[in-house]
Order: C-alpha cells, then structure tokens, then sequence
C-alpha cells in the first residue's frame, strides 16, 4: 500500500516521458491522475492511522532487500508513521493542486507532456524521500529530486538563464548532497545500520563527537537543499523555471526537505549541542537574509524566493531548537506549504495575464481586473504576516515563543531575531502586493510590442488558488484547536514547553505590533507615493540586497576565483614538477643512449674490441674474486 | 716435458689469433686467426687432459674440431657472397648494420 504511493506517480512519469508524441492530449491528465491517486492513497493510509492508537501508528513495509552483502544490508523499505504522513499529504495535496494548475498555465507550451512527466517523477522522488526508512533509500529520493528540480528549472532550456540556472542549483545541491553522503558513511561506521530506528536509537552510547561531526554533516546537507546560508544562492536564479514549478519545488515542498532531514534526525541532534546550535544559527542568519533580499527585489517570483528562504529559516532555527520546536518547524512547514505555494499561483496568474512581465513596478492597480487572484493572493499575504486567525499568524507566533523558550541569552537573541523577522515579512509582502494590485497602472508593453490585457486565469488556474488560500486561511486555526497538531506529532518528535521568559500574550503582542509595523513602513513608502517604474538607485543596502547580499559576488570572488587559482597553481606544479621529473627522466635516458649509439658503428673489429674487453673483464674479476 | 709449457703455448697462440682478429682488415685472414685461437683452445683441452689424467679435454677437443669444421664451411660461404656482393675481401667494408 505504502509503495503504491511513490509507485503511482513514478509509473506516470515512465509513461509520458517514454510514451511520445502519441500521448500530448491526454499527458496532462494522466499525471494529474495519478498524482491524485497518490494524495488518495495517502489519505486512506492518513484515516486508517486515525483509527489507531497513538502509540501503534507507524506503518513499515519492507519491499525488497537492495544491497545485501554482508556486514552492510541496504533495504528498499518504507516506515510511514505521523511525520511521514504529514508530508505524503502535502506533497501530494499540494502536487494535485499545482498539477491542475500547470494544466491551464502552460497550455500553449509544445512540451506539456513533458513537463508533466517532470513533475510526476518529482513528486515520486519527494515521496520516496519522506517515506524511507533508512537513511540511504532517503537518499536516493534526495538525490531524485535534486534531478527533478535540476530539469524543471532549465525546463526552458532555450533560454540561456535557465539553463545556467539550473546548473547552479545542481551544482550548489552537490555541496550539500556531499554533505549527506559523509553524514551516512559516518552513520554505516559508527553505527552500522542505515535504518532510522537503529540510528537514532543508537545515540544514546554515542561519543557527542561522532554525533556532533553527522550532525553538521546533516545540516549541510539541509543548508544545499533547503538554501540556507551559505548555499542558498541558487533559489534566486531557480525561479527561472515555470512558476507551478516554484510553487510545487521551491516553495511548498522539495526546499522544506532540510526541515524534514533535522526533524527527522532530532535524537542526533538532541544528543550533539553544538550542531543544534549551528542550526539554530544557520535559521535566524537565514531568516533575516531572505527577508532582506525579498525587500529589494523587483521581480515578483524573486521577490517571493527571498520570502521562501527566509520562511524556511525559520523552520531551520525551530528544528534547531530541538524538542522545543520540531512540532512547529513542521506546523509551519505545512502552513507555509499552502499559502507560499498559493502565493506562487497568484504570480503565476498575474504573469498569464501580463504577457509573462514579472517586473512589479510595471504592474499595479491589477485588483480589478483579477478578482479571484487578488483574493487568494491576499488572503496567502494575510496568511504569511501572521495577520490574527489565519495560518501564518499560529505557526509562526508559536515559533517565536519557542525561540524565547529556548532560555538564557540564546533564547532572547534568536526571539529577537525571529520577531525582527516577522517586521521586515510584513513589510516585504505589503510591498509586493501594493505594487501588483493597488496604485496607478505602471503597464508597459513587451519586447514584441504588445500591451498587456490583464484578464482572470482560467478555472483549472483559479481553482487551485482558491483551494490552496482555503488551506492557508484555516489550516493553522485547524491546527491550534487543542494543540492538535502537537499531539499528532508528539509520539515522533517528543514535545517540551521549554520555559519561556515571556508569556505567550506578551510574545502575540509583540508580534503584532512589528507587524504593524511593518506593515505601515511598507505603506508609507509604496501606498502613499506612486511608485516609480524605474527603480531608485537606492542606498547601499538596498542596492547590497538587489544583487542578493552579494551572496554571488562572494561566490565569485571566493569560490571561483580561488578555484581558478588552484587549478593554476595545480597546472604550475604539473607543468613543472610532474613533468619536470618524467621529461628530465625521458631527456637523460635519450641522451645517454645517443651517446652509446655511438658505440655500435658498424665495424666487426670494433664489436670483437669489446667483447675481447669484456671477457678480459670478466676473467679479471672471477681471478680477483677467487684470490679474495 | 713440463705440460704446464703446453698451456702457455696455448696462451701465446690464442694471443696472437685475437691480436690477428682485431688488427687485420682482410676476411680470410681474419678467418684464419679465428682458426687459430680455436686450436689454441685445443691445444689447452688436450694439455688439461693430460694434466688431470682422465679423457674429457681430448673428447672436447673433438667436439671443438667438428664444430670448427661447420664453421668453416659456413665462414666460407659467407665470405664468397660478401665478396661477390662488395668486390672487397674487407671487414671493414661490410658496415650496414650500424644506425
């Protein structure tokens, strides 16, 4: 049954990437299908997990034995307990949703088949990834959709900015996939095993130093994935891909598989300090930097990467903060999956109607001619705000208390950092949304020439968004009803209130008054005034934070040049020492044997000379040895 | 008669073979000099047989002449169709096999 749910979608991704041109009309609708399929399965496994008690949820079925060799056994074998479950339901919600949608949007694309087929292996691997139940299947799906995602973004590899995109993501996700790859062997030498269960039950007689050197393998793993500093320089460039594909890898689901990898491994975590400290540092650096990028930017899609990454430092800096926080790592996780992915589709649905511009200040003033995007898209920029009673606003509020819960000078920095966050989320998202739908018309006509005729998208577009801002409204008020969601997760991931030293309506009151806040910032600086359609040169950091923090610059200078140079110094040292030593070899060798040529002249009497001399040599030397 | 004599004689006649050898450019002569230090070596068998009182340097020296004798033959040919080739009876003259 469990394996039915990767099998499904993987089945529809062999169909339509192997099926041909037969299979243009109806591709489209066989992935979806089976997407649907999927989610199906996934909730009957989710009902059939309600009916039993908390204790004895967790499902494992073992397919087949991969590697069996002795001393190392791999297993193709699948354990769904609640954390699994969570994720199944959201990749494959979330993956339906985005597949209908992707139906309308890319319409007038020739290789729909394909890029449905993409798709469907996309959320095989996902679920593969969030199904394993051992760390070296988990890697094969991380890898599955690191290769997803790699041909989704260069889906239109005609352009060349896709096609550089999408070798920069692969080549940042190899860091961390190393990352991973090290953080297993480790496993398999400390440990022996690869299967969750043995691993993590294991910590407990682990030295801190093993478990502290996996650990940060771990969250390098989780930084390439889920593009946290310092790897997160490839999301930016990534929203070079279809917006669905945003919205499906790189919002709601494959950038969250960091998240999942730490909350996953929390007993490692929970026993190696030091690494849950560099996590939860990793999160608040995160966290503050997308949200500076997101302020700067212009291009909506980018604009929304930045929010992405900040969000996810968020769930980083909750997963650092161990059991304290795993339970709302994940809560805004999947709060984050529904109206990050509903924002996404909004883009998308103004871009269609834009003649695909994606420069906000040649938008505005777009409310009135796309009603059911302005909707869904407000209510997604409500929910990430954390605007009271939707979904943003209970699960990041509950990360903020637990990040003051932590204690001591820690908690009180990384609160800070994680209220200072939710200012400037405010502000960035107001700013988004008054320059796409309030304000004067900043329209502009394309590079052809044509002027743009804002129009609704249609209904498989806007069916989607309106069920994804249903899920962004509700889900987290559905979540907090009696701690639900807490007491689901609680038997995986444990729960401790911490001791916060501020009471949970201080920490709710701070929060909305940064909120507000920002919010009024935002206004003042984009709602009072028109907005310029050329952007102001800016100050320093603005114009800092345009080009990502310099984060490529840094890049540049410091991983590409110095490659450069090593491979240099490398070539010098070839050139001259390797080199040096075979061609003198090679240079001596032909010099002396030019001067023995010289010996064979060609005259008998001359070879007889010298046999003669050999033998009286050779006599001498046997008479000498004798005497001795 | 002292048969140690026998192998200095040997010594003196094998000297002369190689000084023959390495010093005169006509092949027959060279040829007879390479004659010459076989029955020099000859000569040395048969003194060591004596000397040790058993039979085996006199059984070599037999050996010696039937192989000398095929090796004049062979010798023999070689130089008829050096000469009939290079109209030249020297050593010296047949030099190809140098680089």
């Amino acid at each position: 049954m469990i394996a039915l749910l990767v099998a499904a979608p993987l089945l529809g991704a062999a169909v339509l990437l192997c099926g041909g041109r037969r299979l243009d009309r109806v591709g489209h609708w066989l992935g979806t299908a089976l997407a649907a399929v999927s989610f199906v399965i996934g909730l009957v496994l989710f009902t059939d997990m309600l009916g039993k008690g908390a204790e004895d949820r967790t499902l494992n079925q073992h397919l087949f034995s991969w590697i069996p060799v002795e001393g190392f056994q791999a297993d193709v074998a699948f354990q769904l307990d609640q954390l699994s479950v969570t994720f199944v339901l959201l990749i494959s919600g979330v993956g339906t949703l985005i597949h209908l949608y992707s139906i309308g949007y890319m319409e007038h694309d020739e290789r729909r088949r394909r890029f449905f087929g993409y798709l469907n292996l996309f959320l095989a691997a996902m679920l593969l990834l969030v199904l394993a139940d051992n760390y070296l299947l988990l890697y094969v799906g991380w890898e599955g959709v690191g290769l997803a995602s790699y041909l989704l973004i260069g889906f239109w590899q005609h352009k060349p900015s896709a096609a550089t995109a999408a070798k920069k993501a692969f080549l940042v996700n190899r860091v961390g996939d190393m990352g991973l790859s090290i953080a297993i062997m480790l496993m398999f030498t400390t440990f022996g095993t690869f299967a969750f269960g043995d691993v993590l039950e294991a910590t407990g007689e682990t030295g801190e130093g093993k478990l502290t050197a996996i650990g940060l393998m771990l969250l390098l793993a989780a930084c390439g994935k889920s593009a946290q500093v310092p790897l997160q320089s490839w999301l930016g460039d990534a929203m070079e891909g279809p917006t669905p594909v945003s919205a499906l890898i790189h919002a709601a689901t494959m950038v969250t598989a960091g998240v999942y990898l730490i909350v996953r491994s929390g007993e490692i975590f929970n026993a190696a300090p030091d690494a849950q400290l560099a996590v939860t540092v990793v999160g608040a650096v995160t966290l503050l930097f997308g949200a500076i990028v997101g302020c700067a930017k212009d291009d909506i899609k980018k604009a929304l990467a930045g929010s992405t990454m900040s969000q996810i430092g968020y769930m980083i800096l909750a997963a650092g903060l161990g059991p304290i926080g795993y339970v709302f790592a994940i809560m805004h996780l999947v709060t984050h999956g529904f109206f990050k992915a509903g924002l996404f589709l909004g883009a998308g649905s103004v871009m269609h109607g834009m003649n695909d511009e994606v420069d906000m200040r040649k938008y505005g003033g777009l409310r009135k001619y796309m009603p059911v995007t302005f909707v869904t898209f407000g209510l997604g920029y409500l929910a990430i705000i954390g605007f009271p009673g939707l979904s943003g606003f209970f699960s990041k509020d509950k990360i903020i208390e637990a990040a003051f819960a932590k204690g001591g000078t820690e908690g009180w920095i990384l609160g800070s950092v994680a209220l200072l966050g939710a200012a400037i989320t405010a502000y960035y998202m107001t700013r988004v949304m008054i320059m796409t739908f309030f304000g004067e018309k900043r329209w502009e006509p394309d590079a052809e020439g044509k002027q743009p005729h804002p129009h609704e998208s249609p209904k498989s577009m806007t069916i989607p968004m309106i069920l994804l801002a249903v899920g962004s409204v509700c889900a987290g008020g559905f979540f907090s009803i009696g701690d639900r969601f807490m007491h689901w997760l609680e038997p995986v991931t444990h729960h401790d209130h911490g001791d916060s030293p501020l009471s949970a309506a201080t920490v709710t009151g701070a929060t909305m008054v940064v909120l507000v806040i920002g919010v009024t910032l935002a206004w003042l600086q984009y709602g009072r005034r028109p907005v310029p359609s050329v952007a102001p040169r800016g100050s320093l950091l603005t114009r800092a934070a345009r080009r990502d923090l310099l984060q490529d610059d840094f890049n540049h200078v410091v991983l590409v040049r110095g490659g450069e140079h090593l491979t240099r110094s490398l070539v010098y040292v070839d050139h001259t020492l390797v080199d040096g030593v075979v061609n003198g070899t090679a240079a001596s060798v032909g010099g002396l044997s030019g001067r023995l040529r010289k010996l064979q002249n060609g005259f008998a009497r001359s070879y007889a000379v010298s046999m003669f001399g050999g033998v009286a040599v050779l006599i001498a030397a046997t008479l000498l040895m004798r005497a001795v | 008669m002292n048969p140690v004599n026998y192998l200095y004689l040997a010594a003196l006649l094998f000297a002369i073979g190689a000084t023959g050898v390495l010093i005169r450019r006509n092949v027959i002569v060279v040829f007879m000099c390479v004659e010459l230090m076989l029955n020099a070596c000859n000569l040395a068998f048969v003194a060591f047989a004596r000397l040790h009182g058993n039979l085996d340097g006199q059984i070599i020296a037999f050996f010696t002449m039937v192989v000398a004798a095929a090796e004049v033959v062979v010798g023999l040919a070689i130089i008829v169709s050096l000469f009939r080739s290079r109209h030249s009876a020297s050593v010296d003259d047949a030099s190809l096999m140098k680089l």
